[in-house]
């Protein structure tokens, strides 16, 4: 069903979470998947705001879900509650023909030989959270805000052999002298290489960058592999601090006219990042509809 | 005769078991311990540096030259001591209250190790009690500070005035880290220094200390 959408037209995934969450009282050092279970009424209005601002698919609160990431708030025997909850809070308020996504960030352990977090035990967090997740009723898996190309890959590999849901591995970049690389220095050509190697449908990069930066690339991606699908987020620009509170400038105004460039290089799903919200959605939906 | 500047190539490729066995015959040498770390140790640490300033290494490079110093100064840390050497100053470091990732603050912490600082390091959601507590019982000469989210930068502020309000903010220079952070928020929070990666954090802290 998923992939069948995405064939035939340009989707559009909703905007940040995590930004308004903390909008809505979400405290320093708090859990956000806690509020699944604790605060489900907000996360299902927040879901309901991006459909309403004509998201066509909306991505679950469990970017954090995985057990090494719940453990720093001592919830770790909380992640298959947190994220089966968190999949139907978004199920309950999805029309149909619409789509959820499962959100499925890194684990923030550095995996040997770096540090000490084994593969077997990276692979064993993911596949719980994404079992927990299918079982909640989500459409598709997206793997995202990926640094490492190796924990992107046993991610992958988790999502395939535990739930038969298609699935998007969506990278972070950084803009280095000697083009985007992720932290752990992988290329856009090895990241194409590596997960289309492993089997990935749909590839993406997400955070980390506002737009323009995304556009190039998406420009990359598209002439490094022109038949993959692509997804991209981008923030809405990288954040300010003023006066002690976060600005991010990239408003709808200023986003959705570089929108039209994505189109161009022909992206197939649109959505945003840290910063984004129900209006920058509005305003992509608007120039989707009229391109 | 074990040439240092072996010990600093080696290091630099991260060939941790060769670096300990280089600086164990170096000492068996007897090879001055200052000599093997500044002249081997350091000195690659250096190198490591500026080709991750660069970007011509990425994190897993800096990762593995670090383990290979680590495994070194077990073997050179004892000497040391009882050569009287001293590290070039204490620092304590620490991500912020209310943020629990380290992999950036980790960075920072290697490279001034492998710069020759001796590190405090305090962990993640780090209160400012706590690095109050540092500074009035450990002699540090700078606090570094990271923080990875917007929504935690502002315990760096907190932790700022918390130390004037204790009295020993100028016992100490402060630098602060991190994805958001800027200079410009340095300036606004009253930090002395920020840097914008781990190699640049050795330069600054060295600038601020006075240290050539």
């Amino acid at each position: 069903m998923f992939l069948e959408k995405v064939r035939e037209k340009v989707l559009l995934f909703d905007g940040a979470m995590g930004t308004l969450l903390q909008a809505k009282g979400l405290s320093l050092g708090e859990c956000p998947e806690q509020w699944n279970l604790t605060k489900p009424e907000i996360i299902k209005e927040i879901h309901k705001s991006y459909f309403d601002a004509g998201a066509d698919c909306v991505e679950t609160n469990s970017f954090g879900g995985t057990k090494a990431k719940l453990n720093k708030f001592g919830l770790a025997n909380k992640c298959y509650e947190f994220n089966k909850a968190a999949a139907e809070l978004a199920r309950e308020v999805t029309p149909s023909g619409k789509f959820v996504a499962a959100s499925i960030g890194s684990t923030g352990e550095m995996l040997e030989p770096y540090g000490d977090f084994s593969i077997q035990e990276c692979y064993d967090n993911y596949a719980e959270q994404m079992v927990a997740l299918k079982d909640g009723g989500v459409d598709v898996l997206c793997i995202e805000t990926m640094m490492d190309l190796e924990e992107a890959k046993i991610a992958l590999k988790a999502a395939k052999e535990n739930t038969n849901l298609p699935v998007i591995v969506s990278m972070t970049y950084n803009q280095s002298p000697k083009g985007y690389k992720t932290l752990m220095g992988n290329s856009i050509s090895q990241v194409l290489t590596e997960l289309i190697n492993s089997g990935a449908g749909i590839i993406g990069s997400n955070c980390g960058n506002g737009v323009e930066n995304m556009i190039e690339i998406l420009r990359e991606y598209k002439h490094t592999s022109p038949d993959t699908y692509f997804l991209i987020q981008p923030n809405a620009g990288l954040p300010d601090i003023v006066d002690g509170k976060t600005i991010y400038k990239e408003t709808p105004e200023i986003m959705k006219n570089k929108i039209i460039d994505l189109l161009k290089i022909g992206v197939n799903i649109i959505g945003g990042c840290c910063g984004t919200t129900p209006d920058h959605i509005r305003a992509f939906r608007e120039i989707l509809d009229n391109n | 005769m074990v040439n240092l500047q072996e010990i600093a190539d080696n290091l630099i490729k991260g060939q941790a078991k060769k670096v300990v066995e280089l600086t164990t015959n170096a000492l068996n040498e007897g090879i001055k311990p200052e000599a093997i770390l500044n002249e081997g140790l350091i000195a690659g640490m250096n190198v490591v540096g500026q080709k991750f300033k660069a970007c011509e290494f990425y994190v897993p490079e800096v990762l593995v030259a670090a383990r290979a110093m680590k495994g070194a100064m077990e073997v050179l840390k004892p000497k040391l001591l009882e050569s009287g050497v001293q590290p070039i100053a204490k620092i304590a470091i620490g991500t912020v209250k209310g943020d629990l990732h380290d992999i950036g603050k980790n960075l920072v912490s290697m490279m001034l190790q492998g710069a020759g600082f001796e590190i405090i390091d305090l962990g993640v959601d780090v209160t400012p009690e706590k690095f109050i507590e540092t500074v009035k019982n450990q002699e540090v000469k700078l606090v570094g500070m990271s923080a990875l989210l917007t929504t935690t930068m502002p315990s760096m502020k907190s932790t700022i005035e918390a130390m004037k309000e204790a009295g020993v903010r100028d016992k100490v220079k402060v630098i602060i880290g991190g994805a958001p952070v800027s200079q410009a928020y340095a300036d606004e929070i009253g930090a002395d220094g920020y840097s914008p990666d781990a190699a640049s954090a050795v330069e600054k802290a060295k600038e601020l200390l006075n240290i050539a």
